[in-house]
């Protein structure tokens, strides 16, 4: 009887993916799909990029030198839309996949067939979108923002903008809820929710703020939809709209939408640091208390991004304190960083030099985010460069290294090798060093008086301007050593099961690379209390 | 191993040696026209020292957050043979390092409303001038006096901007920044704006008057400033408005009061004059200027 279990068991555990494009299309494995997240949204941060360096090649001296208004309009545009919906969301999706089952001891995730289609939503809403480059009048050149009335004098492109849009929200949607089913039911049936890592605990917060705003982006484009086609007048002052209207609801997804990219980053840091600091997480119940704060936070701050609209004095006065508060939870997790790091035993491999170099540059991006919290300095600052620099200092050595780190630090357990460490510390430090200076000279020339979106500048903007250009040209060139890393990633030596130096978390006590299927029993008392950074 | 350490260690304190440079090399460079103009009215210099007070606070908690953060770096690591403890919170730092920031932001936010309060008091104006932002120009109307025109980018400017012009930018004076016919208004007075749009959202700003709000269709925005320094002061339309949205400058010219009331004078019967500019009247454009 006990052997023909043991039989049945190995049995499953052979019970590998099916061979060719049918692996990949009709796949319902957790891992498999994070993997085709991952790769999908590498691809777009590549095309995204490329917009990206359009951009800063238009700008690298005053005058027009390659490419008309319109389609510089268009690029700014398409680059926003493709690195937030294309690249850093489905990304940390992709991580969400790999990992949390593995984090909680669940055999999957528990919805697996609509994981499978909130996966091929994907390339089909990014297949449309990038098809309206090739439309009379152009890829949309509203802004990622899509304010109207700008917006409504779109070309062709107009519906499918819109139609790509709702596509991206149902996939971010249905992944939500397969992210909040799993944890909440398919976690070890021993573990305690705050026994959970902090990586888990983000993507939960994260997860129900998707649910919540995701469908109000919905709404807001579906107004303006109906406003172009169907006669309303939602947002058309002539008809009794107003213009503004929009822009309350588009930021009212807008701000927890820049936490949902960033939560998910704080928890990949938070599981880094403490590996390669040798130490527990510093403060673990504390960052979830944090998270959630800056979650709940998220949803009254919108109309800080629209200081310049006319807000009533008691509005803007709200906002600018609410925003300033956001500022205590975010400072309690880089002090936690810190602390985890105080009296540690440090070592410096490619996952821990992308979460330093986030803590220090996120951290910046975070000193730039208080000072426009500011609402009179704000109106000095709104929609100049110094935003630019800003948000680009919190998204891109901030999720973008978040997610380089959790990369590099989870690829061994992938892939059953280990990485090119050279290779990564290479890349590492291009990034790090071109990253700042696209984005650091961008400060400069916003607090001296340019505003962003301009395809063309005045003359005294020139040499920020060119120094930028080459930082973003060398920091695209540098990602290239990133995807020498990946493939080259089965070349290295075999990697342990802990892959690194007693790592805490369920994951590293399977095998590198993880079996197809893991924790079909679920790990028991013991295995999660030792594997667990919480005290409880 | 041992060099090779070394090597990284020197690399490591480098790289963040020259991060620190960055940003303080920053601040020096910020004296040459780099950070945010002072302006020439009480609020445009609140502003700035707002400006200036958040900044220098974010660099002191940068210097002790990252001076731990490179001490324990420096310290903590495996290659210098420290044995990692074994704490994993401490409630007094925590309450700590949350009180102390809230008291901050208390002390923070105390100026930064004063200000608003301010900014926000538009009453009693001496003269009012409703701005219209269209696409791609301004258009001025001074309330009470028969004056009304169109502001376009100034010619030189216009030939230079496009593709392939062969113009050097650096040849035109003030490039993108010149206008044809630029605001005038007297030097000490207060100036109350309505600012509206026509077609889509523009937003009007002078980074040395501190003004900076959105035009918006069906929305007359109100903002005020009182210059209290002749000059020209140059700004643009801050919000994103379509393909020439880069090439609609905004040009003030603060003068004294007599030079303002000539100026006013020469514009007496400003339609006409309007109506027979070839540079301007494109045929919407007349029919808006004809209110």
């Amino acid at each position: 009887m006990a052997s023909t279990v043991a039989d049945a068991i190995k049995e499953h555990d052979h019970h590998g993916p099916a061979k060719g494009i049918k692996r990949w299309l009709f796949t319902t494995n957790h891992k498999d799909i994070g993997t085709l997240y991952l790769i999908f949204s590498l691809v777009m941060f590549f095309i995204g990029g490329a917009m990206a360096l359009v951009v800063r090649t238009e700008l690298m001296q005053p005058g027009l030198q390659f490419v008309h208004p319109e389609f510089f309009n268009s690029m700014t545009t398409m680059h926003a839309l493709i690195m937030v919906f294309g690249a850093v969301m489905p990304a940390f999706v992709g991580l969400a996949n790999w990992m949390i089952p593995m984090m909680i001891g669940a055999p999957d995730m528990a919805l697996p067939r609509m994981n499978n289609w909130s996966f091929w939503i994907l390339p089909v809403a990014f297949g449309i979108l990038l098809s309206t480059l090739f439309m009379p009048g152009g890829a949309p050149a509203g802004g990622w923002t899509m304010y109207p009335p700008l917006i409504l004098q779109t070309g062709d492109a107009f519906p499918y903008l819109i139609f790509s849009v709702h596509l991206m929200g149902l996939s971010s949607i249905m992944g939500a809820i397969n992210i909040i089913v799993t944890i909440l039911n398919m976690r070890a049936p021993k573990m305690t929710l705050l026994q959970m890592p902090i990586f888990v605990w983000m993507w939960l917060i994260t997860a129900y703020l998707l649910i919540a705003v995701m469908p109000v982006l919905a709404g807001a484009v579906t107004m303006l939809l109906t406003d172009q086609f169907f006669g309303t007048s939602f947002f058309q002052a002539a008809g009794g709209g107003d213009p503004v209207m929009f822009q309350h609801i588009f930021w009212f997804f807008g701000h927890p939408e820049v936490y949902i990219m960033i939560l998910p980053a704080f928890g990949v840091i938070s599981e880094i640091i403490p590996t390669f600091s040798r130490k527990p997480l510093f403060g673990h119940d504390s960052m979830v208390y944090a998270g959630s704060s800056i979650a709940f936070l998220s949803f009254i701050v919108w109309a800080h991004h629209m200081f310049t609209v006319g807000m009533p004095l008691s509005g803007q006065l709200f906002f600018m304190f609410a925003t300033m508060l956001i500022a205590v939870p975010t400072g309690v997790k880089v002090f936690n960083w810190v602390g985890t790091m105080w009296k540690g035993s440090m070592t410096f491999e490619t996952p821990m030099l992308f979460s330093l170099a986030f803590v220090f540059l996120f951290t910046i991006g975070g000193f730039s985010g208080l000072m426009l919290a500011i609402t009179a300095a704000d109106i000095q600052y709104h929609d100049t460069y110094f935003v630019v620099a800003h948000f680009h200092y919190v998204l891109v050595p901030g999720s973008i290294f978040a997610l380089m780190a959790g990369a590099y630090y989870w690829l061994p357990k992938w892939t059953g090798y280990m990485y090119n460490e050279t290779a990564g510390k290479w890349h590492f430090w291009t990034s790090t060093i071109f990253v700042n200076l696209t984005f650091f000279p961008m400060h400069f020339v916003g607090l001296a008086g340019m505003p962003r979106r301009i395809p063309d500048y005045s003359t005294q903007f020139a040499d920020f301007n060119m120094m930028s250009s080459i930082g973003a040209i060398g920091f695209g060139l540098s990602q290239l050593i990133f995807v020498y890393v990946l493939l080259t990633a089965k070349k290295g030596e075999k990697a342990t099961d802990a892959v690194w130096d007693n790592p805490i978390g369920l994951e590293w006590t399977v095998p590198s690379p993880a079996p197809y299927h893991t924790f079909d029993t679920p790990p028991g008392d013991e295995l999660i209390k030792s594997h667990s950074h919480s005290s409880h | 191993m041992d060099r090779g350490r070394r090597v990284k260690n020197t690399m490591i304190r480098k790289s963040f040696l020259g991060l620190a440079l960055l940003v303080f090399g920053g601040v020096a460079r910020a004296d040459w026209a780099l950070n945010m103009p002072r302006g020439v009215t009480e609020l445009s210099a609140e502003t700035y020292d707002l400006h200036m007070l958040i900044f220098w606070v974010c660099v002191g908690i940068g210097v002790v957050v990252f001076g731990v953060m490179i001490y324990s770096l420096i310290m903590h690591r495996q290659s210098k043979g420290a044995k990692p403890a074994n704490f994993s919170h401490s409630t007094t730092a925590e309450v700590v390092w949350t009180a102390i920031p809230c008291v901050i932001l208390l002390l923070m936010a105390i100026p930064a409303a004063e200000t608003m309060i301010k900014l926000e008091d538009s009453r009693d104006p001496d003269m009012s001038i409703v701005v219209t932002g269209y696409q791609w120009k301004w258009h001025y109307r001074y309330q009470n006096e028969d004056v009304g025109f169109y502001s376009n980018l100034a010619e030189e400017s216009v030939k230079a901007r496009r593709l392939d012009s062969g113009i050097d930018p650096f040849s035109v004076d003030n490039y993108l920044l010149d206008v044809d016919e630029p605001m005038v208004v007297p030097v000490g007075a207060k100036v109350r704006l309505l600012i509206t749009a026509n077609d889509v959202i523009h937003s009007w700003w002078v980074p040395e008057l501190a003004i900076k709000k959105d035009a918006i269709p069906g929305i007359i925005n109100e903002t005020w400033f009182r210059a209290e320094q002749v000059g020209t002061y140059r700004g643009k339309c801050t919000e994103l408005c379509g393909k020439d949205h880069g090439y609609m400058p905004v040009v003030v010219e603060v003068v004294e009061p007599d030079a303002y009331q000539a100026w006013l004078d020469t514009r007496s019967g400003a339609k006409q004059r309007y109506a027979n500019n070839e540079s301007i009247a494109a045929p919407e454009a007349t029919l808006a200027a004809g209110e």
